[in-house]
């Protein structure tokens, strides 16, 4: 689970990483709810900000057999964003949805 | 039940380190294994042994390395995270040239996956976040 928007604590970037490491264990899958789905906005440029932009790593995610991730819907529509904002194609479900969907999941790991 | 623990917090700046603490101690008490302390994000700082804290406040290091002696834990710092934010034992000390080491016995430092180990052999694996 990803609830922070990137570039302003390492948080997303090394929770990627875990998720990335997890991939190889296990059968995984991402939540993007809050602040996070701001981690996914296509076109960052974070040279100004000193940090990398680790979103294009989201597009590697596949790569590494974890072929869901998912959008909190309300989240996206609070802070104006549509999915063609973003740099993945991604499954949208609504904030509702979200505690039966961590159910079907042994663990979470929550960044 | 066995537990792990994950702490993301620094020691003080948040109250993620102190309550990662308490919940050890608890989990210990109550009779339950506590397979791994992952420390992740800026949770590493926990395993510096240079912390030198007011006398009136509580040790974190010393409390962790404690509990750890006491029940043979095992406290693994992210190798990652801690390695960016200058946490390192005397090897990576030597592999990156650097003066000094300040990771404190008996944290070691080791790779994401033994988050995942943990996770998957656990019963229960609890975050402390920021």
């Amino acid at each position: 689970m990803q609830s922070r928007a990137p570039h302003g604590s390492l948080f997303g970037q090394e929770g990627l990483d875990a998720i990335l490491m997890g991939s190889a264990f296990a059968t995984c899958a991402v939540l993007m709810h809050g602040d996070g789905v701001y981690q996914l906005i296509r076109d960052q440029r974070s040279s100004g900000t000193s940090t990398r932009d680790y979103s294009v790593s989201y597009g590697a995610l596949g790569d590494y057999g974890v072929e869901t991730v998912f959008c909190v819907q309300e989240d996206l529509t609070e802070r104006r964003l549509v999915v063609d904002d973003l740099v993945i194609p991604v499954t949208v479900i609504d904030r509702a949805a979200v505690a039966s969907l961590l159910n079907d999941y042994n663990t979470i790991l929550d960044f | 039940m066995r537990f792990a623990i994950t702490v993301h917090g620094g020691p003080y700046t948040s109250q993620s380190s102190h309550s990662a603490l308490n919940f050890a101690k608890a989990v210990l008490h109550e009779g339950h294994d506590l397979y791994r302390v992952f420390f992740y994000h800026d949770g590493v700082y926990n395993g510096s042994e240079i912390m030198a804290p007011p006398q009136d406040e509580i040790d974190l290091y010393g409390e962790w390395r404690q509990l750890a002696l006491d029940h043979e834990l095992d406290l693994v710092v992210c190798i990652a995270s801690a390695l960016r934010r200058g946490v390192i034992n005397p090897t990576e000390a030597e592999r990156y040239e650097k003066s000094a080491a300040n990771l404190g016995k008996p944290f070691t430092i080791s790779g994401l996956g033994q988050l995942i180990d943990a996770a998957l052999s656990a019963d229960r694996l609890v975050t402390f976040r920021v």
